[in-house]
């Protein structure tokens, strides 16, 4: 095993090319829980954490670019968090504050699973993916990111680069579920907002499906969107929760939310 | 950062509130654990386990492995030097499994190296080829199913016999005539997940060859000098050739009083004559140590319409796993305390542990008498509720005290206060409900934002919960205790006991300052090498215990140095008042006390409750407890709040998961226990009133507050939800009601 | 591999293996075991250190991610005149039991009230629901933060 260590993005757009099989590592608190549990032993670790470029969030032409390498913790902070509520709520959901210290956006989109906390809040604001490879760089829905549990659209040799939002300052939260009070992977989560300008309401469940997604339906359509969003969903029973349970929560949440955005 | 002088710590004698005299290097992280442990030339061991929960071991390859680099030794079960199996009680586990698992994660073989991967790498080159064997996994079926032992090896032995197969042992309380009738009966069937004591410091230790054959283990373990008589004759040694020595504990719960590492760690040390060390993750803890019995219990009381319990059927079935650790005592504990500290005069309890390949389950911090205290107490709701009496004024009716007969024909000569504590918690004064808005935090969900208020009612519990105190039914239950008393009347205690977080060092250093009136005292390391056993930090029996060893002890050497003059070094042996067997046919006493003596505890717990989804906020919890005397009222508390919180546990999130024997959440990830904001502020009231057969009338007080709080959350969640909540730990699923 | 990084003010090498945490790496090489090995996945906060600053779990940093960097763990809080005062008040409060996840708690406990030194009982909860303890019910270790607090 090696471990590199990129100090430009080009260099490990490079290094990502040269070595497709080399696993990135952000924050590390997916792929060290592997590595201490003898799950994997990749040859090669790609380190992005000293990668200046992937850090933060700039605002550009009046939409917002995060870099793949911003933290729970950046996203809570108040400035962001004004512009991006539901992602700062989604945040303090996840995990501790030594785990929001050290999780990142793009590597939630990296690990791709059904639960990522990030994921619903930036369906439901249309986000889009800035990917990277040596051959250059490509932009994707983020609803056609998701391929499938822990499977995503990136090519071997690409790299998450950044997320693109236009916030639509329209209001909107985010919920989790879990049977504890604290440090909880979702047993189903949901993001909804509004979007006066589409005339949507815009919902995004996760760990109700094999990938977080999205629902909309016209704004007339509040009535219906509990059971629509339940019915969207194809959750499975397993050690966190039970089908069931998670559609008929997917369902109260729903109705909440639309009562907290509606005001 | 800022730093402060340390003030001087108070040096407490017998009843002051006082910092424990290991805060400091636990505080500074200077306090070695067993997982701290290093040694020049140390070699690194690592356990291949089964992968399956039960199967015929084919053929075992270690050759590939022994060909990697590092690799010291790789020993399977042809290499147990000595006797093939061990236990707690009954030797039916193997040191490493010869022809058959019987559970997943059993041990197979072993492998040491000189870095951890290496061995890692190694262990995952043992190849192991098995014959999957049907497992059996439901308790309700295993009496009918293929024995898991054939030679029954907890049979004869003074227990009722059973010929049913995989009888871990079947026990009958009957008591006055269990089927008169009263004017209303109440029935209900519950049931009790697997709960895992989740000690936060991983099972590890190390172990060091002696040069001359023998072996030095340091190790974290409940009791010193039972791990000897295991370690020893499987290594085919005399005992005096291996010392157990006691590394720093991270908690234990009963989880230690099963060996983990202990042989293994020996034996590779003997094999490549180097120091061995293991420590296990997070995931190889949950195959590491046995967990508490997971339990349906069938329920009948009846009573008169004023409320008086005129009869009582219980039924238990305990699902012991595969090997038989303490589950015997398990199966009794769960009887004796079945009814709960209620008079009755009529009653019939049968309790039966099975064998099944799920995971091994044995002691864990309330000892049977938790699962049984949840489904007692759901009953006596459930009573007070048909005959619309107030569910306290119900338990104060009935409540069990001084002189009262037990079921199982004991007549109770110590303090139970049972009503006094039903008194003083229910006295406690209840939080007025907080108003809305409130941050998230502050509501059903927490950190999850999953509610501004819909949905939650709020509930108020009452539980009341009691267990025996110290070893039972005739066991030889004895503490050593040395002390070396100088001429300038300084000392050195020592004593065997586990210190494994309970205050145990700072009871032994209280009494001996009182008892020597000097500050002057020190404890020795505990090792099995210098005094005689002191027994299990368990049972709620460690104060006790050692405290009336440390005190005879000191005593004697007073004596002896008003006698001799100089240095003295006076051994003394404490024994509790005997107690006998329960009849096997009858589970009657056959002498005057099967137990030495009881503590019980009330608790009252408020709730919300989100009922469209739920999840549950524990607002409030109070709670009074039988203490007998409180020798550091300070460490009181804390095993009360601690206690409490592993019961909260149980009623609302833990539970190892299985699925065909194979556990499925062997993860802090999916094993949850509370977090800071799942544990209310608990107010404790000590009721001390002292136990006459007790040095300084002291009694445990770890267990009651686990036993009696499960039952109280789930009690509140049943007030606020208006459900019957029959089984813990409760699912959203079920206050939900899908 | 070799890194380099500053452990409690001291520059120091280590010799790692790649897939190595920095947890590991603290006990392990750098004989450090004050942090503690109790999860190994970022559930319970008993690693708990400071990496440049910031609170994190040591297990779920790689060790060659700390190699330029600073690290501050339990055995650096204390200073030659004394214990913390976040040590100090663990001790007084009785927080501690069987003390495995003390060390984690008493660093988040210093990183907590650098950031606020007057916490409330809610954010002092929220603040340190990632460090699990499994002996005291959390009770004993909410009174030594207050206690703390109280003594800035």
């Amino acid at each position: 095993m090696e471990v590199i260590t990129p100090r430009t993005l080009d260099e490990a757009l490079r290094l990502k090319s040269e070595r497709p099989d080399a696993r990135p590592i952000a924050g590390g608190t997916d792929l060290l829980v592997e590595l201490n549990f003898d799950r994997t032993r990749p040859e090669t670790i790609l380190n992005l954490a000293e990668v200046p470029e992937l850090k933060g969030w700039v605002r550009e032409n009046g939409s917002l670019r995060l870099g793949a390498g911003l933290t729970y913790t950046e996203a809570m902070a108040p400035e962001l968090a004004e512009l991006l509520p539901a992602l700062a709520e989604a945040s303090r959901t996840v995990g501790s504050p030594q785990i929001r210290n050290r999780g990142t956006i793009g590597g939630n989109l990296g690990t791709a699973s059904p639960a990522g906390d990030a994921h619903p809040p930036l369906l439901v604001e249309d986000a889009t993916v800035e990917i990277g490879s040596a051959r250059g760089v490509r932009t994707l829905p983020l609803t056609e990111f998701f391929l499938g549990p822990k499977r995503n659209a990136l090519a071997e040799d690409e790299l998450v680069l950044a997320v693109r939002v236009d916030p639509g300052r329209q209001p909107q939260t985010f919920m989790k579920v879990g049977p504890r009070n604290a440090m909880v992977i979702a047993v189903c989560s949901l993001a909804v907002g509004i979007d006066r300008v589409r005339g949507e309401l815009r919902a995004a469940y996760g760990s109700a499906g094999p990938v977080p997604a999205l629902v909309t339906a016209p704004l007339d359509a509040r009535e219906d969107f509990p059971d629509l969003v339940a019915g969207a969903s194809s959750p499975i029973d397993d050690v966190r929760g039970t089908a069931a349970y998670r559609r008929h929560a997917l369902r109260v949440l729903t109705k909440r939310a639309l009562d907290r955005v509606f005001v | 950062m800022s730093t402060t002088q340390p003030t001087k710590l108070q040096l407490g004698r017998i009843g002051d509130a006082v910092a424990r005299h290991d805060a400091t290097p636990k505080v500074t992280g200077e306090f070695a654990y067993s997982s701290d442990l290093n040694a020049a030339g140390m070699l690194w061991g690592v356990t291949v386990r089964s992968p399956h929960a039960h199967a015929r071991i084919v053929e075992l390859d270690i050759s590939q492995a022994m060909r990697m680099a590092g690799v010291h030794a790789v020993l399977t079960h042809a290499d147990v030097p000595g006797q093939k199996t061990y236990g707690l009680e009954f030797a039916d586990q193997p040191v490493l499994a010869a022809e058959r698992v019987r559970y997943y994660g059993e041990p197979v073989a072993l492998v040491a190296a000189e870095e951890p991967e290496q061995a890692r790498r190694a262990a995952a080159a043992v190849r192991v080829e098995y014959e999957v064997i049907e497992p059996v996994v439901d308790m309700e079926r295993a009496t009918e199913q293929p024995p898991l032992h054939t030679d029954r090896p907890t049979m004869a032995h003074g227990y009722r016999e059973d010929e049913r197969p995989n009888v871990v042992r079947h026990l009958v309380i009957r008591h006055g005539d269990p089927d008169a009738e009263g004017d209303i009966t109440v029935s209900g069937v519950y049931d009790v997940g697997i709960q895992d004591q989740a000690f936060l410091g991983p099972e590890s230790g190390l172990a060091v060859p002696d040069g001359e054959g023998g072996v030095d283990v340091y190790v974290a373990t409940q009791w010193l000098h039972v791990d000897r008589d295991q370690v020893a004759p499987c290594l085919g040694l005399p005992p005096e050739m291996v010392r157990i020595h006691l590394a720093g504990v991270g908690g234990a719960f009963g989880g230690r009083e099963d060996l983990s590492m202990q042989i293994h760690g020996a034996m590779l040390a003997l094999q490549t004559t180097r120091p061995v060390k293991i420590v296990y993750n997070r995931e190889e803890s949950f195959f590491g140590h046995v967990h508490r019995h997971p339990a349906r219990i069938w329920c009948e009381h009846r009573a008169t319409r004023a409320g008086e319990l005129v009869s009582v059927r219980i039924r238990i079935l305990l699902d012991g796993g595969a090997y038989a650790s303490s589950s015997t005592a398990v199966a009794s504990n769960a009887a004796c305390f079945a009814i709960g500290p209620y008079k009755v005069a009529n009653a019939l309890i049968e309790s039966t542990c099975v064998y099944t390949n799920n995971p091994p389950c044995g002691a864990m911090r309330g000892f049977g008498a938790v699962q049984t205290c949840f489904a007692a107490e759901a009953q006596m709701d459930k009573l007070a509720d048909e005959l619309g009496i107030d569910p306290v004024e119900l338990r104060l009716l009935n409540a069990l005290g001084s002189g009262d007969t037990l079921p199982t024909g004991q007549v109770i000569e110590g303090v139970l206060p049972t009503a006094e504590v039903i008194r003083r918690a229910a006295a406690l004064p209840v939080p007025d409900a907080e108003p809305l808005p409130r941050d998230a935090i502050r509501l059903p969900g927490g950190a999850g934002n999953t509610t501004r208020g819909e949905g939650v009612k709020r509930g108020v519990g009452f539980a009341v919960g009691f267990k025996n105190i110290c070893y039972s039914e005739g066991f030889d239950d004895f503490t050593a205790a040395r002390v070396l008393l100088r001429a300038d009347g300084s000392a050195e205690i020592h004593c065997a006991s586990a210190e494994v977080g309970q205050g145990v060092t700072d009871v032994i250093l209280q009494v001996a300052r009182t008892e020597l009136g000097t500050d002057d005292v020190v404890l020795a390391a505990p090792g099995t090498a210098a005094v005689g056993s002191a027994g299990s930090a368990s049972a709620s029996r460690m104060t006790w215990m050692a405290a009336g060893a440390v005190r005879d002890a000191c005593r004697a050497a007073l004596e002896e140095q008003k006698r001799s003059g100089g240095e003295v070094d006076v051994e003394r042996i404490y024994r509790h008042p005997r107690t006998t067997p329960l009849d096997p046919e009858t589970g009657q006493v056959t002498g005057e006390r099967a137990h030495v003596s009881f503590a019980v505890a009330a608790m009252r717990v408020v709730a919300e409750v989100d009922v469209d989804l739920g999840l549950t906020r524990v607002v409030w919890i109070g709670t009074a407890q039988d203490v007998g005397k409180a020798i550091n009222p300070l460490a009181v508390e804390g095993q009360i709040e601690g206690g409490t919180a592993q019961g909260l546990g149980l009623a609302l999130m833990e539970e190892i998961r299985t699925r065909d024997g194979l556990i499925t959440n062997a993860s802090f990830t999916d094993y949850l226990i509370p977090t800071a904001l799942d544990m209310p502020p608990v107010e404790s009231e000590l009721i001390e009133d002292a136990e006459p057969d007790a040095p300084y009338g002291v009694k445990g007080v770890g267990e009651p507050p686990t036993v009696v709080s499960s039952a109280a959350v789930v009690s509140a969640l049943r007030d606020a939800t208006g459900r019957e909540l029959a089984r813990i730990p409760v699912r959203p699923d079920d206050v939900v009601g899908l | 591999m070799k890194i380099r990084l500053v452990v409690n003010g001291e520059a120091r090498e280590a010799d790692v293996w790649a897939g190595e945490s920095l947890l590991t790496a603290l006990r392990d090489t750098l004989e450090l075991p004050g942090s503690k090995n109790a999860c190994e996945q970022g559930e319970c906060g008993s690693c708990s250190v400071l990496l440049d600053g910031d609170l994190v779990c040591a297990c779920l940093v790689l060790a060659a991610q700390a190699d330029g960097h600073e690290v501050t763990t339990v055995e650096g809080l204390r200073s030659e005149d004394g214990l913390h005062r976040v040590q100090q008040a663990f001790v007084e409060a009785g927080a501690v039991q069987c003390g495995f996840c003390t060390p984690g708690l008493v660093v988040a406990t210093a990183a907590l009230l650098e950031r606020v030194p007057s916490p409330s009982d809610d954010v002092i909860r929220e603040e340190l629901s990632g460090n699990l303890c499994r002996c005291t019910g959390y009770a004993k270790i909410f009174d030594a933060v207050r206690l703390a607090a109280s003594r800035a």
